[in-house]
């Protein structure tokens, strides 16, 4: 083999490596937290049925968990306009990664907040609490402690697909890659450096986000 | 020198004996002894040479082709090449000519000759018809979509202003969606895909507001056949100023031939 390794050509540019990772931690961010409180709205009208949140909720999960998110992400982006609603490409991505990470965390969370039992609701209850202070006190944070892990792992996963961003233009890391790799031509170095960054930005997003959950749901998550 | 020159007649002999009129030294006066004009045409390349629906060839270099036998008063034979073997079949003397997309460049022009250009290509920056943008300097603050990695993205990103706002796409289908959803205001690519865009869409049109980098198309001749040459050129001088060039590039390119060509 005389291929030359040359690992300095990608170094080059490494602003745009960190111009790109900023970006990609700045959408798996913002699309965490909004994705996360829509989740949230859609698991309580799911479990608790909430006429008319509930139906409206089962359909959007079921259309966007059976749609590519690429899919989902050219319709916002060069579909929408058609329809005089135009975003840029960051717009466009954040609300992309936001509507994706919703329908997957509506799912996770349910599945936390069915999983408390019934007597600590009656509980609850007989303690003459409101709907809203039940929710807020006595259902949700057990149900997403009972679901971090998997909440942890849906972002990392959404983290993982913002790559494809890159499609329309954004300039997050696997753009900087794409970019980097058109000018230099060194397609092992820069898919290598770029393969060993996402994955220490996956390794740090699952400590950041297994810390927050013990510090705001208690020692039950890991 | 005599024994090249022998042989070669010795050769071109033999090939008449065997009943194939060809490989003779002056192209022409063979073309008008057997009344056909042998010309190799792209079919793989639109707009510029495609099968049509009826498996007959078409495109740009056909329509040209035929011009050239009309006003040489030549059939037209037309002879299915690639962009690999187009000047092969040349200098074999299996075509007079090659009308082919070809461009011109040092290295081909050691091996055969060049008539006058009779078709635009280029790379641009391209955009709506009220877009007042001449230079490349005028695309500051503009945003302009180009395909990440094409000749046109190395070229244009040197060009460029530094507040003229690129966005690269992955190909050019996602490049020209981008200008159509109106998500880029220009874009820079070829005058074939503008062209193409053109003829598909009527959404937005794009219109060529400078040159990046020019590649005319020009007709290939072997060397050594200057009396065909001049007539290849005076038949493009004369579809040029009749206008009928135009109204090739106008079908086949969504545009006018530049004033320029």
């Amino acid at each position: 083999m005389a291929y030359a390794f040359d690992f300095s050509a990608v170094l080059e540019y490494r602003e745009a490596l960190l111009a790109g990772t900023g970006r990609t931690l700045m959408l798996t961010g913002i699309g965490a937290v909004a994705g996360l409180v829509l989740g949230t709205a859609g698991a309580v009208s799911r479990a608790w049925r909430l006429a008319p949140f509930d139906r409206i909720f089962a359909v959007y999960v079921e259309l966007i968990r059976n749609t590519p998110f690429l899919v989902q992400l050219f319709f916002i982006f060069f579909g929408l306009p058609s329809l005089g609603v135009q975003m840029d490409e960051w717009q466009a991505a954040i609300l992309a990664v936001v509507i994706n990470l919703g329908a997957y965390s509506t799912e996770i969370i349910r599945a936390g907040i069915e999983a408390t039992p019934r007597g600590q609701i009656e509980a609850a209850q007989s303690l003459a609490m409101t709907r809203r202070q039940i929710f807020f006190h006595v259902v949700l944070p057990p149900a997403l402690a009972k679901v971090w892990p998997a909440i942890c792992s849906q972002v990392v996963i959404v983290m993982l697909g913002t790559s494809v961003c890159s499609q329309i233009a954004a300039e997050e890391l696997t753009f900087a890659a794409n970019f980097i790799q058109s000018r230099n031509f060194r397609a092992f170095e820069t898919y290598f450096v770029v393969t060993a960054m996402y994955f220490l930005l996956a390794v740090g997003v699952r400590q950041v986000l297994a810390l927050t959950g013990q510090r705001l749901l208690g020692r039950r998550s890991k | 020198m005599h024994k090249r020159h022998f042989l070669k007649t010795l050769f071109a002999a033999v090939l008449l004996a065997g009943g194939v009129g060809a490989a003779q030294a002056d192209a022409l006066s063979s073309a008008e002894k057997s009344g056909v004009l042998r010309i190799a045409v792209p079919q793989d390349f639109p707009p510029f040479g495609t099968v049509g629906p009826d498996l007959k060839p078409r495109g740009y270099d056909i329509d040209v082709a035929n011009l050239i036998g009309r006003e040489m008063k030549l059939k037209v034979e037309l002879i299915p090449v690639t962009s690999t073997n187009r000047i092969p079949y040349l200098t074999t003397g299996k075509a007079d000519l090659v009308i082919s997309s070809l461009g011109k460049n040092p290295d081909r022009e050691k091996v055969i000759d060049f008539s006058s250009a009779y078709a635009p290509f280029f790379n641009g920056v391209f955009g709506p018809g009220d877009a007042a943008v001449k230079t490349a300097a005028d695309t500051a603050g503009k945003v302009v979509g180009v395909t990440r990695g094409s000749v046109e993205d190395l070229e244009f990103s040197k060009l460029a202003p530094p507040t003229a706002n690129i966005k690269r796409f992955e190909d050019n289908n996602a490049t020209i969606s981008a200008y159509l959803s109106g998500q880029v205001q220009l874009v820079a690519t070829g005058n074939v895909v503008a062209a193409a865009v053109n003829e598909r869409s009527k959404l937005r049109r794009l219109e060529t507001k400078f040159l990046i980098k020019n590649s005319p198309c020009y007709v290939g001749v072997n060397k050594g056949e200057a009396a065909l040459l001049g007539k290849v050129n005076a038949v493009i001088a004369k579809l040029k100023a009749s206008g009928e060039l135009n109204q090739v590039s106008q079908h086949w390119l969504q545009a006018p031939l530049p004033a320029d060509l």
